[in-house]
């Protein structure tokens, strides 16, 4: 494999994990005030369609991404109402809104468009463009550096580099705020939280949220950035990575960075080597496609230390005497 | 005179059709510490939770130093200065103890500043109150008697003039909960108000002021602690004459049915449990096993109740028995006259889900009485079994269809007690069996241990309790570190030099 090809595969690696970081910091800040969340899937699921019906129908992509955000916010508020304000079952009102948004996207979509519940592709304003950073194209000839700064750094989506700043911004909440100090602790234990004076459910309310907006921005970036317009169940499965990747990660910002690119890189590679030939043995893509899962069922039963969840997630707070 | 610190009046608070609280009326005055007393579910924690803001009194009013104050949720009543130590720490664990501190408390929206203040505040307070505590360790890592500092330097970094805590020593060693007690006398120095809430009479007596008595929600009597004895309390809080001394002839010890010899047992991390444990117990006899929580005797009682295996030998009546085969288990224990009420009711005693004639059923299913036919049990007689026993053992309301977990833990312990002991065992093993268990219950369960032992029935008891050790036991063996320190008889020995074999020296004396 030439440096090139590298890059290529390092550069598709980004655009791949940039999703699943999104989807991942989201489900971090649920998890880490407690309440857990499966429907990571469903909410950049319906972020996804309204992004890209609203992009293409105001020819805005901004205007998409707002749809995208107030979308997934939506679902974060049902989510927040069944599992904080009556205290249900967390996994349950997840998978509902995880068929919720598989069943509502391709109806309207198909209801709006009727073009077999996928949107008209995107064009011009209504997608995000890549950037080139300053003096991308006057470094390019640099060897070594210039082809790494113009194709792997520079070229992406504003939606991209957002992603990766999330990822210290969410360090900083979580650990030199007064903010992420109560998140943690409501996901640690909710009655320190309470007896403390600060309202439980404010905070949860507050996680949920941060949850539904950086699931609508995964969403956005799927439909407006990484490709151009809606498919029925386009995010194939990326929330469900991202839970996986949160675990890997331990429940950290920085940990999250590692963990979803490297479940990125798996991704990519099987995208750029559909079947790989190892003198004689021909791998099938299937195999690469579902290593990520392998990953996570490995990592899981234990090989990569212990993953110890916030010690109060999933439970509903109820006050006790 | 000064207006009090906090005064109550008239407060009442029902739940449904329970009078939790019914027109409570007290005044503490500031710099004392006063001790509300009372069994469990006297209204104690009703009346505090109101106090602190969790529920909301349908009548009567909180005057604080003189100003009648509403208390709608936890944070007006910080506001108010009142600080609380519950009985179940309310700590971050993976936190440390200076984030647990500040949480709740900051001073703006970034931390560093908080966290720099309270670091300066907490060296402050530990040199006033000497609260020593290492402001950066995790709280997992620290033992209860401090988790219980860093609750009580929460309250004072919020400047409670009014501190409230909530059956406190329950879960302290003794000497934590003498540390405890200096430092509650030194708060008090400091002009602190405290309000002390137990069912032990002895902390009464020792560290109280003042004290109030609640019986079934009402405030029955307050009384200068000086002016009252252990006796009267009692007396006010049960209702009727109880008896705080054990009773009991000498013993009358016949033949050995216990051998334990050189029983060593190894957890699954590798440690050593027990380091070769040696003991015997003769008919007739009760013999205690003092010691700290965690110091093998929970091993012990596993061991020998067919719960764990271990190495070693176990006779029973001269006849080895099976610590590692498939005769090792509750069931082949029974068969051989070992009786067993273990240390946790609620997860080892009980299914609290289950019915009390279910759990009276426990490890007897076998029994031929119980048995209709080849294929089904014999419910009725099960039953009809359970309300004898429930009657016998004054177990209160005697319903065998009452699941467990609405009975309160005096009464879930006597269903424990009756189902071991009216199996009529040769050896009864008894772990812990007063723990959160009221007075008058107390006193039940107690008579019947020994009336058990008059029967000529060999006793082996576990309970971290030493007044319970020294009042029940005919001869006492003290654990340390997984080994027996010494044995000593109860009349010829003292709390000091017991606390001292507790605590690992060996012969009272140097180590």
């Amino acid at each position: 494999m030439d440096y090139l090809t590298l890059l290529q595969v390092l550069d598709s690696t980004v655009r791949l994990a940039t999703p699943l970081l999104l989807a991942c910091l989201a489900g971090l800040f649920s998890e880490r005030a407690g309440i857990f969340d499966i429907g990571l899937e469903g909410k950049m699921l319906l972020a996804a369609f309204f992004s890209a019906a609203v992009a293409y129908l105001t020819g805005s992509v901004w205007l998409g991404l707002l749809a995208g955000i107030g979308s997934s916010m939506v679902l974060a508020g049902l989510h927040g109402l069944a599992s904080i304000t009556f205290r249900g079952n967390q996994l349950i009102s997840g998978v509902a809104i995880n068929f919720l948004a598989a069943g509502m996207t391709v109806l309207i979509a198909q209801d709006w468009f009727k073009q077999g519940g996928r949107t008209p592709s995107l064009i011009g304003g209504a997608r995000f463009e890549p950037i080139t950073l300053p003096l991308a194209d006057t470094l390019h000839p640099v060897p070594v550096i210039g082809p790494l700064y113009h194709d792997l750094i520079s070229g992406h989506t504003i939606l991209v580099y957002v992603a990766f700043l999330c990822v210290p911004a969410t360090w900083w909440v979580l650990y030199r705020t007064r903010f992420g100090l109560r998140l943690r602790a409501v996901g640690e234990n909710p009655a320190a939280v309470d007896t403390a004076g600060v309202s439980v459910v404010g905070l949860r309310y507050a996680a949920v949220a941060i949850c539904g907006i950086l699931c609508g921005i995964a969403g956005a970036y799927l439909a407006t950035a990484l490709q151009a317009g809606f498919v029925k169940d386009m995010t194939a499965g990326r929330g469900y990575i991202a839970l996986a990747a949160l675990i890997f990660a331990k429940w950290r910002p920085w940990y999250a960075l590692s963990s979803t690119l490297l479940f990125g890189l798996l991704q990519a590679v099987a995208l750029r080597y559909q079947n790989i030939d190892l003198g004689g043995v021909v791998i099938p893509v299937q195999v690469m496609d579902a290593l990520p899962y392998i990953l996570t069922v490995v990592i899981l039963a234990g090989f990569v230390g212990k993953a110890i969840p916030p010690r109060a997630g999933g439970e509903p707070y109820v006050k006790e005497r | 005179m000064t207006s009090p610190a906090i005064e109550l009046k008239g407060i009442s608070k029902a739940f449904g059709p329970v009078q939790a609280n019914k027109d409570i009326s007290i005044a503490v005055q500031p710099g004392t510490i006063h001790g509300i007393i009372g069994e469990n579910g006297a209204g104690k924690s009703t009346l505090m939770s109101i106090l602190y803001g969790f529920y909301k009194a349908d009548a009567g009013e909180i005057f604080i130093k003189g100003q009648k104050t509403a208390i709608p949720d936890s944070q007006a009543a910080i506001a108010a200065g009142i600080g609380m130590v519950f009985q179940h720490f309310k700590l971050v664990q993976n936190f440390t103890v200076l984030e647990n501190i500040v949480l709740g408390a900051e001073d703006g929206a970034l931390l560093r500043p908080s966290l720099g203040k309270a670091r300066r505040e907490l060296r402050r307070l530990e040199q006033e109150y000497e609260l020593h505590v290492d402001p950066d360790a995790l709280i997992e890592n620290l033992s209860v008697g401090h988790q219980q500092r860093v609750e009580i330097l929460k309250a004072l970094y919020r400047q409670a003039n009014i501190l409230i805590l909530d059956e406190p020593t329950g879960v302290l060693t003794p000497t934590e909960a003498d540390q405890l007690f200096r430092i509650l006398a030194r708060l008090r120095e400091e002009g602190k108000t405290i309000i002390l809430i137990t069912h032990k009479l002895r902390e009464i007596m020792d560290i109280t002021d003042t004290v109030s008595v609640m019986r079934r929600g009402e405030m029955t009597a307050t009384v200068k602690t000086a002016e009252t004895s252990p006796e009267q309390l009692a007396e006010l809080m049960v209702g009727r004459k109880v008896l705080l001394r054990v009773e009991k002839a000498p013993a009358r010890p016949g033949k050995t049915v216990l051998e334990v010899e050189d029983l060593q047992v190894t957890d699954d991390s590798g440690v050593e449990r027990l380091k070769g444990i040696s003991l015997n117990i003769r008919a007739g006899e009760i013999l205690g096993i003092a010691g700290v929580a965690g110091n093998g005797q929970s091993e012990l009682l596993e061991v020998l109740g067919g719960v764990s295996a271990a190495q070693g030998t176990i006779r029973v009546n001269g006849a080895e028995i099976d610590l590692t085969g498939k005769h090792s288990d509750g069931q082949s224990r029974r068969a051989r006259g070992i009786a067993h009420v273990p240390e946790d009711r609620q997860s080892e005693g009980l299914i609290m889900d289950f019915q009390a004639w279910e759990n009276v059923g426990f490890g007897y299913h076998h029994d031929p009485a119980y048995q209709k036919n080849a294929l089904f049990m014999d419910n009725a007689a099960l039953r009809a079994d359970t309300a004898r026993k429930m009657e016998k053992f004054d177990v209160r309301p005697p319903d065998p269809s009452l699941p467990a977990k609405n009975f309160s833990g005096g009464n879930q312990q006597k269903i424990v007690v009756a189902r071991e002991i009216e199996c009529n065992p040769d050896l009864l093993l008894v772990g812990q069996p007063t723990r959160g268990v009221d007075i008058g219950a107390i006193e039940f369960i107690h008579k019947q241990i020994i009336a058990l032992r008059d029967e000529g029935k060999a006793i082996l008891l576990v309970s971290v309790e030493l007044d319970e050790i020294m009042s029940l036991s005919d001869r006492i063996a003290v654990m340390f570190d997984g080994m027996i320190m010494g044995e000593r008889l109860p009349e010829d020995t003292n709390a000091q030099e017991l606390g001292l074999l507790m605590a690992g020296v060996a012969n009272g004396g140097a180590a």
